[in-house]
């Protein structure tokens, strides 16, 4: 135990170094710089014309819908492949479980499907 | 070898394959037509279930290398969670009915939350505990924003959503030291690795984390702000269904994780739980004693008694395990009535929640407040009732474990609390006279509260018999 907090001694060097440095650099900030402020400088800055909206829009909600589902399936890719890579070494519990996961995924993609949460219009 | 495994988690399959199954058949065919019918079906699915693991269930199976136990602890939880599922899958069919809410996803999230809750009391591993709670707490995240167009439904949703997330971060990293620091995440070989009278302090941290996560879902004090806005929110029989199963769920599984993995070192828990439990007992009842809305003092009458529960767990035996176990089936049967008396309180056909709304309801519905009053003196712990044999429970483990502390504290807390429940016994018997409430025409919510009040009173004669299982339930955990 002590032997390995002496190893993370380097780390605790670089962590306290790192917090001393970021407060120096802020408290300058505060402390030295010059501010005249206008309108032109405080405002949004947007590609060169003036800022025409507020940030805080609202979104449709099948845009989430969309990256829920490519979310799971883009995870469903990342288990697939390491499964696919050992397929020689798997046995056919890994196999049928794998298969499993995959069914329990098309359900909840056939309930959405037909729900009707993929129409756009 | 997987046979039997499988065979070990084959209810937890069977309803598995029965929600997945009831979403597709029922989205490609009758939709939300066919919800009433789904609810009922759900109901009685879930109901037997509770009964092949009640009566078919016995001794110890381990299933996937100790991931999953399969005992008496978790057979008791089981039969008392799906239980109160089915009860208040049926209360909730008429009422949901009426107001257009009934989805026929409802049955099948609650299906699904109760798989989840299964998966949860039989842990036997950090990462099994972790799927059996994300499984149960995102299903209850959907049907905690169930009214969709419903501001205050949606916001109960997302707070829930964002404050659950935060907890399961708190969970997982306190799981992840205890990985580190005892390297494994086996209960099993957790409980060597803490060994005995003193943790060391790596695993000391995990232990606190764990803790926080897990007072979040059983909403301990200071952990429990989710919990009167996610109940005030929610649909009714929603938050019925919150005040029941998920409790009993998490109650068991943190019984579970500080027995199965931390049983050596319960001196270095058992301070954490007997604070929470201080804290929530008072924060309940006093935080309670100025909401007028009926689902929000609910609310806060839920935090009291899971202070209490967790008495049983603090004193750290199995006398007190078994004290826990029977405390939250009487605590479950308590507010089941309850929520059925909520939801019969309606106007116009509009469900009321404000407590004046009670004023002199005894006169126009002697039967209906006779049972309120039962359960609310139960609630209260006032002798005879069954509430106060709960509490009568807790109080002899802690006793036992020498915690007199413990006892005083908790009694204060409950002299307290007791105003609350008797505000509302006062207005329905001596109340001013007032706007006139509605009686509630469905026969599911009468049935309910007469019989959870029927409980009250007869239960006090051999508790009908849970008290042998509750026994044999904590001696397997605790050993």
């Amino acid at each position: 135990m002590e032997e390995m907090l002496r190893e993370y001694l380097p780390i605790l060097v670089f962590l306290g170094l790192a917090i001393a440095i970021g407060l120096v650099l802020i408290l300058a900030a505060i402390v030295l710089a010059v501010r005249n402020p206008d309108p032109e400088k405080v405002s949004a800055y947007e590609c060169g014309f003036n800022a025409f909206d507020d940030a805080r829009m609202k979104f449709d909600v099948r845009f989430y819908l969309v990256s829920i589902l490519f979310i799971i399936f883009d995870l469903e890719i990342a288990m697939l492949f390491p499964w696919a890579v050992a397929f020689q070494d798997i046995s056919m519990v890994a196999f049928w479980s794998m298969m499993v996961f995959l069914g329990v995924l098309t359900i909840g993609f056939a309930y959405e499907w037909k729900k009707g949460a993929l129409e756009w219009e | 070898m997987i046979q039997a495994d499988l065979n070990i988690i084959l209810p937890e399959i069977v309803l598995s394959v029965f929600a997945m199954s009831a979403l597709v058949g029922t989205v490609y065919t009758a939709k939300d037509r066919a919800a009433g019918l789904l609810t009922w079906v759900t109901a009685g699915v879930l109901a037997l279930v509770a009964l092949w693991i009640g009566l078919t269930g016995e001794g110890v199976n381990v299933a996937f290398g100790g991931m999953f136990h399969d005992d008496a602890f978790a057979r008791f939880a089981k039969v008392t969670i799906l239980l109160s599922a089915a009860v208040v899958l049926v209360m909730s069919q008429d009422y949901m009915a009426r107001r257009g809410m009934l989805r026929f996803e409802y049955p099948v999230l609650v299906t699904l939350s109760a798989v989840g809750m299964m998966m949860m009391v039989s842990a036997g591993d950090l990462i099994a505990l972790y799927m059996g709670l994300e499984l149960q707490s995102l299903a209850l995240y959907v049907v905690a924003s169930l009214r969709r167009d419903s501001m205050k439904s949606t916001e109960a949703g997302l707070k829930y959503f964002i404050l659950g997330a935060l907890s399961s971060g708190l969970l997982l990293y306190g799981a992840s030291l205890i990985y580190g620091f005892a390297g494994t995440t086996l209960f099993s070989g957790i409980i060597g690795a803490a060994g005995d009278g003193q943790a060391p302090l790596g695993l000391l941290f995990g232990l606190v984390f764990m803790i926080a996560g897990l007072a979040f879902k059983v909403s301990a004090v200071p952990f429990h702000m989710w919990t009167p806005d996610v109940y005030e929110g929610s649909p009714t029989p929603v938050t019925a269904f919150f005040a029941t199963a998920p409790k009993v769920a998490a109650m068991a599984l943190f019984a579970r994780v500080m027995h199965d993995a931390f049983g050596g070192v319960s001196n270095d828990w058992g301070q954490i739980v007997s604070l929470l439990a201080v804290l929530s007992m008072f924060l309940g009842a006093i935080a309670a004693i100025g909401q007028t809305n009926i689902k929000r003092l609910m609310a806060f009458s839920s935090i009291a008694h899971m202070g209490y529960a967790m008495i049983g767990l603090a004193a750290g035996t199995a006398l007190g395990v078994e004290a826990m176990l029977i405390y939250m089936a009487i605590y479950v049967t308590m507010n089941i009535g309850t929520f059925a008396f909520i939801m019969s309180m309606e106007k116009d056909g509009k469900p009321v929640t404000d407590i004046s709304a009670l004023n002199m309801y005894a006169k126009r519905e002697p039967g209906r407040a006779l049972a309120m009053l039962v359960l609310m003196f139960s609630l209260a712990g006032v002798p005879p009732m069954l509430g106060f044999f709960a509490k009568l429970g807790v109080w002899r483990a802690a006793l036992d474990a020498d915690m007199v502390w413990l006892v005083v504290a908790s009694a204060v807390a409950s002299a307290i609390g007791a105003f609350y429940y008797l505000r509302i016994v006062y207005y329905m018997y001596f109340g001013e006279e007032g706007e006139t409430l509605e009686t509630g025409r469905a026969p599911v919510l009468w049935v309910c509260l007469m019989g959870s009040a029927a409980v009250m009173v007869l239960g006090i004669i051999n508790l009908f018999g849970i008290e042998g299982a509750a026994a044999a339930a904590a001696a397997t955990l605790v050993n």
